[in-house]
């Protein structure tokens, strides 16, 4: 079993994830110099493979001079915490609701039916800046904005993944065994969606790093000194035509960080999976 | 003998309107095997659930009693219900394949109801299911414990779900079609099986099946449905060799017998259906 769980594309979709996770958590160690540190002199300098490359700048500098390849570890760092702290709470959340709607149905599936629908009929890019510039800038908002536009993601997929095993006949056994409700929803309903679940989100925390990057593109995340891979985006798109690279390489990291979630969601599911699993 | 199941006048009806179930009495001895024999859509599948309480929510019963052991079990409370369900009362579910929940181990699902009910400690509780294997015959009861069920053929996640019904000894088991999802030579293996275990435990068993033939095999009473209404019952030699219901009779013709050429069956005349379709009009008149 423990070879099956550790397929190809978990041990590289999660290397790169995990590799990503090291360099926000250990950041301050790796960054060669200060991401805020301006030096005019060395300004839209070009990177390593380049003609007059400086050797402590290896991803050359953007337009006030600050460090790029620094800037691009440093802001590492929100976005991990956007995809793990965003992603975890969405999780949860539109899981318990697509639990209770599946499980219960009746009055409260109509409820929160009734509420996915209306939620998904607003363009979710839209939502998320109207919430940001109402409940103000900073980290913690751009998580409110996703945990409060994407749950219905997870409810809608856990309602149907329940309602299909609501009609298992394990079920009715299980019912027949004389098991409470609840415990037939934890022991029995709940393993068979976990993996759905959990592939989910490892796509939600991709999704979490694409807005963080989309909000703070629009200087709608952290507060602009601190660099963050959509802002450097944004300060990229000015002086594309002289330094393409300001903004080549955040957009390549963001890419990378996205591919290697979903890979790893693809091995989790037919890991997870007891029939996939061989 | 006395009772172990007795349902009287068990009236199954739609919440909109119309009956299913039409006035069912029937009675299953202590260790005995109960045969519910009838077409597809004739009720037996919804007097099965009734006893164990879980009908559709569209279906409820409206009147009736399904005594057991002498309680009414429509009166109990869902708790005192419960108690009972997995303990006194089990089921054999109909499709091997979805019987056994797909995200957990054979052991895992094996002793739920002896750890719920019967109070035993993991490791207890392993040991009883691993003779329970055994006593079902499977090959490699101890690494089947460990398996999934997936990992099984139909026959022995049969098996299984029968072990798991007797698990703790419960008086009566309810069996829904248990062998219709499986071939024809694992569906006599399992039918003895199901005899085999029955006799061992002093089980009585409502057995509910369309085939006659499986009936005549291992019951000892018979309840012949018809949209929803009883239209033959005794025991199973009486039924069998003088059936008075021509219900009973054109079924008997057309229930293929390994004695005879299969050109020798016919199909139930249309005549015979019409004639209890009638009979269910005229009393869905009187009982609207
Ligand atoms: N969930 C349901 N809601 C409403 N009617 C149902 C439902 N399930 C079955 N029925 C109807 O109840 C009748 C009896 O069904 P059932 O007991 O399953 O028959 P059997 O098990 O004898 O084949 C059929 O006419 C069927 O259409
Ligand atoms: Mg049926």
């Amino acid at each position: 079993m423990t070879t099956a769980l550790l397929n190809w594309r978990i041990l590289v979709g999660g290397g790169i994830v995990a590799l990503l996770a090291l360099i926000a958590l250990f950041a301050p160690l790796l960054a060669p110099v200060d991401p805020l540190e301006q030096d005019l002199f060395l300004e839209l300098l070009p990177p390593w493979w380049q003609a007059d490359a400086d050797p402590t700048r290896a991803l050359g500098a953007d337009s006030l001079g600050r460090d790029v390849l620094s800037r691009l570890i440093h802001a590492a760092r929100p976005a991990l915490i956007v995809a793990v702290v965003a992603g975890t709470l969405t999780m949860l959340l539109g899981t318990a609701l697509g639990l209770m709607a599946g499980y219960m149905g009746g009055v409260v599936d109509t409820l929160i039916s009734r509420m996915v629908d209306i939620w998904t009929s607003f363009p979710a890019v839209l939502l998320a800046i109207m919430l940001v510039a109402l409940i103000g800038t900073g980290l913690h908002s751009v998580i409110i904005a996703i945990v409060l536009i994407d749950w219905t993601r997870f409810c809608r997929v856990v309602r149907a993944e329940t309602l299909a095993q609501a009609e298992m006949e394990y079920i009715d056994a299980a019912v027949t065994g004389g098991l409470r409700r609840g415990a037939i929803l934890f022991r029995e309903v709940l393993p068979n969606i976990l993996p759905l679940v959990i592939v989910l989100l490892t796509l939600e925390m991709s999704i979490a790093i694409i807005v963080e990057a989309v909000l703070s593109f629009v200087g709608l995340s952290v507060s602009s000194d601190s660099p963050t891979w959509g802002g450097m985006i944004a300060e990229g798109r000015q002086v594309i035509h002289q330094a393409w690279w300001v903004m080549a390489f955040p957009m390549g990291l963001i890419l990378i960080a996205v591919l290697a979630l979903n890979l790893l969601g693809d091995g989790l599911k037919t890991a997870l999976d007891p029939v996939l699993r061989r | 003998m006395s009772l172990i199941l007795d349902i009287a006048g068990l009236r199954v009806s739609l919440r909109r309107g119309g009956h299913l179930v039409r006035d069912v009495s029937l009675q299953v001895a202590t260790g005995q095997v109960h045969g519910l024999v009838g077409e597809s859509g004739a009720g037996k599948t919804m007097i099965a659930k009734a006893v164990l309480g879980i009908l559709p929510d569209a279906v409820r019963v409206s009147t009736g009693s399904i005594g057991f052991k002498g309680t009414d079990l429509l009166s109990l409370s869902p708790r005192r219900f419960r108690a009972l369900l997995g303990r006194e009362i089990a089921m054999i579910p109909q499709d091997p394949l979805t019987g056994l929940n797909p995200s957990r181990r054979i052991v895992a699902q094996m002793t739920d109801t002896l750890r719920h009910h019967l109070g035993q400690s993991r490791g207890e509780a392993r040991g009883n299911a691993l003779r329970l294997l055994q006593e079902v015959q499977i090959r490699d009861p101890e690494k089947v414990l460990d398996r999934y069920p997936h990992e099984l053929s139909g026959g022995m996640r049969q098996r299984v779900l029968i072990a798991m019904a007797f698990a703790t000894e419960p008086s009566l088991i309810i069996a829904d079609e248990p062998t219709t999802a499986l071939d024809v030579t694992v569906q006599k293996q399992i039918l003895r099986l199901i005899r085999q275990m029955q006799e061992r435990h002093g089980t009585a068993v409502l057995f509910v099946t369309h085939d006659l033939g499986v009936v005549a095999k291992i019951c000892h009473q018979v309840t012949v449905l018809h949209t929803g209404q009883v239209v033959e019952q005794g025991s199973i030699d009486h039924v069998m060799s003088n059936a008075a219901a021509p219900f009973t009779r054109a079924l008997m013709a057309a229930t293929p017998r390994y004695d005879q050429p299969a050109d020798a069956l016919h199909p139930v005349p249309e005549a015979v259906h019409q004639t209890l379709r009638d009979a269910a009009r005229t009393f869905d008149g009187r009982n609207p």
